[in-house]
């Protein structure tokens, strides 16, 4: 089993960096049970000693209020790791050691490893390591974790204090509070109350902290000290509020800090330069912030990221479509035309290659997310967007899911949905992963194309662009109404660290990409074949007598099923189509689809959509009984649709309006309900979008025809 | 010497934190922060919609909303 260790520190500070020197590739990313923080873990060998390294998620401090502080110190008093490493960065030392301290109240074995000794010298800080270990009693190693510098001696550290417990560390905090814990702890000690995993002073301190989570589990476990405890609380908090004008929770704090202060003031550390001098990362932040180069500046990389992800990961995409086509093509020539041979290619390839397609653009996405996250742009642009972003219920860091998404036409809502990942606020991160699915992804596009081409060739360029507006407002008022709503509650803060500048590695940017796009394709891709197949059969069965050859499903992108021009057979497989749950779900919708002007056909091509958007191109050719229809160039399907009954400019509006707001792609609802760690939130945003899209698309025909008569 | 919201403070102006109001989850976030009584902050500068504001404390760069800002008292010069 070796040596368990925690890795824990402020945001920042270093952890990923360390950690990834500790394990390098042997790492293994997986979530906490039943939340969706992230938990990294990973082995590593130094001499004979072997090491179980776990990270924790980056906290500033142990509260009850966010959700990786709690799983921060649950995992230390659950899994009692041998030792916790806590990454402190030198250059930052004063808050830094705040983490510290209070890993030190809980009574666990605690070293530090100080890091960016080499941006502290830089800086002209000078820190005495001696000093610092024995007023803490805990070691201290010095490390530059972006070289590797001091690995060995952390490791030889550890390996020689590992269960030697450090004291619990016991801070004054002025005589009111230190009598009120006094006499707690007393009672606490004697009830044994919850001290089978905590220090008694812990506990009192909690209740003066007025922590959730421990005053639940007092509730449950011995109601009668917990109205005892929250009484003296009560009382000392009424007792400060009088006389300081202050409160238990507010004093603790500020005395953790005057305890460090005091620490430091030891000859700790010293300053040998102006501590008012300009950093570096200030002189940058003159101008990537400034009131108009800032904004500018923000569009052209936005722009940036957008064509790296999209433009260079064609290659790649133009590669896997290639071989899942050239496959398709082989599955073709080997089986012979049934039942079997519609399965493996519409089914099974297509939903692997729908799969497997996402997958260069995950990769290119992360890579140039990681890379603005690392460099510490994105908290930059976080900072300058709040404003806007508030105003609807999200945080300044929503931008960046929205962009990727098709915030500019063309994103891809499956990577955005992941981008959210970058916001750590719950709210506004969830609120975010609802709405993002109204950008114009790719898949979209096609549609737009052939409807605008259809009946506004006009004024293609002013319609597309109506189409973004009305993407974007729309998305911004959803979550207006979602954050007012079902994601109600107050804005979490933004407090927020803008980290200095910093040129990130190599290694920390190919790792984080991997171990993020295997998640995809692990986790998501099993689901994404399951429900491919699924829409397949929805599409097929139950068959015609009569089509055993016809393939009218055409699930997926790779249209490479057998190409039939002969029209007798195209009109078999507009009829197979109709006949299948699809086609009758499609037609049992039409009374109500015909408020919004859909006729049948359209509503078994927007089932199709559900697949994957374009799809809708290609299963409104089938069931218009044209045959196969190429989504990139659909000029047949165009004519057919401007002499169909029923069909014009305000039909195909209300069409645009419902692509734009109907349920997401499939792929997108299990990268949902993955993200926002809930099958809950995948289904509602199917169900509340198709509604939403449907009330849209209503009120604009129904409005538009009264007008127009 | 004047006390006055955080909020109130010019670009580059310096003070000493004399008070913080909040409580609750923004109290704690506030103070986790170092945002605490007797700190020295400088303000570097503000978002181009003038909200939220970028601040020094401890030798790193803090961000905070405005409506934030109203809930710390600030000692200046």
């Amino acid at each position: 089993m070796g040596i368990a260790i925690a890795l824990a520190g402020n945001p920042n500070s270093g952890k990923t960096t360390l950690f990834n020197v500790l394990t390098g590739a042997r790492q293994h990313v997986g979530n906490y049970p039943g939340v969706t923080v992230e938990k990294k873990q990973g082995r590593c060998v130094s001499g004979s000693d072997e090491f179980h390294v776990v990270d924790l998620p980056g906290t500033y401090s142990l509260s009850a209020y966010s959700l990786e502080e709690v799983v921060a110190r649950d995992f230390i008093v659950k899994e009692q790791p041998a030792m916790v490493v806590n990454i402190v960065d030198a250059s930052n030392l004063e808050r830094n050691l705040y983490l510290t301290l209070q890993f030190m109240e809980m009574g666990i074995s605690v070293c530090i490893a100080l890091n960016m000794m080499d941006v502290a010298k830089k800086r002209g800080i000078d820190i005495d390591i001696a000093k610092l270990s024995s007023l803490l009693g805990l070691p201290v190693v010095p490390m530059v974790a972006r070289t590797g510098k001091g690995r060995d001696d952390l490791l030889k550290i550890v390996a020689d204090h590992a269960k030697t417990r450090t004291r619990s560390l016991k801070i004054s905090y002025g005589r009111d509070i230190d009598e009120a814990l006094d006499e707690m702890v007393e009672k606490i000690s004697s009830e044994h109350f919850l001290t089978d995993r905590y220090l008694p002073r812990w506990v009192a301190l909690k209740y003066l902290e007025n922590d959730v989570q421990i005053l639940e589990m007092g509730k449950e476990q011995n109601p009668q000290m917990d109205t005892w405890l929250s009484s003296v609380t009560r009382k000392l908090t009424h007792h400060l509020d009088t006389t300081l004008d202050t409160h238990p929770e507010g004093m603790i704090a500020d005395q953790r800090y005057g305890f460090i202060t005091s620490i430091l003031k030891q000859g700790v550390m010293t300053c040998t330069r102006d501590k008012n001098r300009i950093e570096t990362s200030d002189k940058i932040d003159k101008i990537v912030t400034h009131r108009f180069l800032g904004p500018m500046l923000m569009v052209a990389v936005l722009m940036g990221l957008y064509q790296f992800t999209f433009a260079y990961s064609a290659v790649p995409v133009g590669w896997c479509e290639g071989f899942f086509g050239w496959l398709a093509g082989r599955v073709d020539g080997l089986l012979s035309d049934g039942l079997l041979k519609s399965l493996v290619i519409s089914g099974i390839i297509d939903g692997v290659g729908g799969v497997l397609g996402f997958v260069p653009l995950i990769m290119f996405m992360f890579l140039g997310i990681s890379f603005l996250e690392d460099t510490g742009y994105l908290a930059r642009m976080a900072f300058m967007l709040d404003r806007i972003f508030r105003l609807f219920g999200l945080h300044g860091a929503s931008v960046m899911a929205f962009i990727v998404s098709g915030g500019i036409a063309g994103g891809c809502a499956v990577p955005g949905v992941m981008a959210a990942r970058t916001l750590k606020s719950p709210k506004e991160r969830l609120a975010t992963l609802l709405t993002v699915p109204f950008m114009n992804c790719g898949a979209k596009l096609p549609v737009y194309a052939l409807l605008v081409a259809a009946f506004f060739s006009e004024n293609q360029a002013r319609v597309m662009f109506i189409i973004t507006l009305i993407s974007w407002v729309g998305a911004l008022l959803v979550a207006k109404l979602l954050r007012s709503t079902v994601i109600q509650g107050p804005a979490t803060p933004f407090v927020m660290e803008l980290p200095p500048y910093r040129l990130p590695t190599f290694k920390g940017l190919a790792i984080h990409t991997w171990e993020r796009t295997w998640q995809y394709i692990k986790k998501a891709g099993t689901v994404i074949l399951g429900i491919s197949i699924i829409l397949w059969a929805m599409m097929t069965f139950p068959r015609l007598d009569t089509a055993i050859t016809a393939d009218p499903a055409q699930v997926g992108t790779q249209q490479a099923a057998a190409r039939q021009t002969d029209e007798e057979k195209v009109d078999q497989a507009s009829a197979a189509l109709r006949h299948s749950i699809a086609g009758r779900m499609g037609t049992a919708m039409e009374p109500v689809t015909r408020l919004a002007g859909f006729d049948w056909q359209t509503n078994i091509a927007l089932v199709g959509g559900f697949a994957a958007k374009e799809v809708v191109v290609s299963t409104l050719g089938t069931a218009y009984s044209l045959g196969d229809v190429d989504p990139e160039d659909a000029g047949s399907l165009s004519e057919r649709l401007q002499s169909a009954p029923g069909w014009g400019p305000i039909t195909a509006f209300s069409l645009i309006l419902f692509t734009i707001f109907y349920s997401p792609c499939f792929v997108a609802v299990v990268c949902i309900a993955k993200e926002a760690g809930s099958w809950k939130w995948g289904a509602f945003s199917m169900a509340f979008n198709t509604l939403l899209a449907l009330g849209v698309s209503i009120a604009f025909f129904q409005t538009a025809t009264w007008i127009m008569s | 010497m004047p006390y006055i919201q955080l909020r109130q403070m010019q670009v580059n102006q310096t003070g000493i934190i004399a008070g913080i109001k909040a409580r609750g989850e923004l109290g704690t976030r506030l103070r986790d922060m170092g945002l605490v009584p007797g700190k020295e902050i400088r303000i570097l500068g503000k978002a181009p919609l003038y909200d939220p504001v970028s601040l020094r404390i401890m030798g790193f760069t803090l961000t905070l909303r405005n409506n934030e800002a109203d809930h710390i008292l600030v000692e200046v010069n």
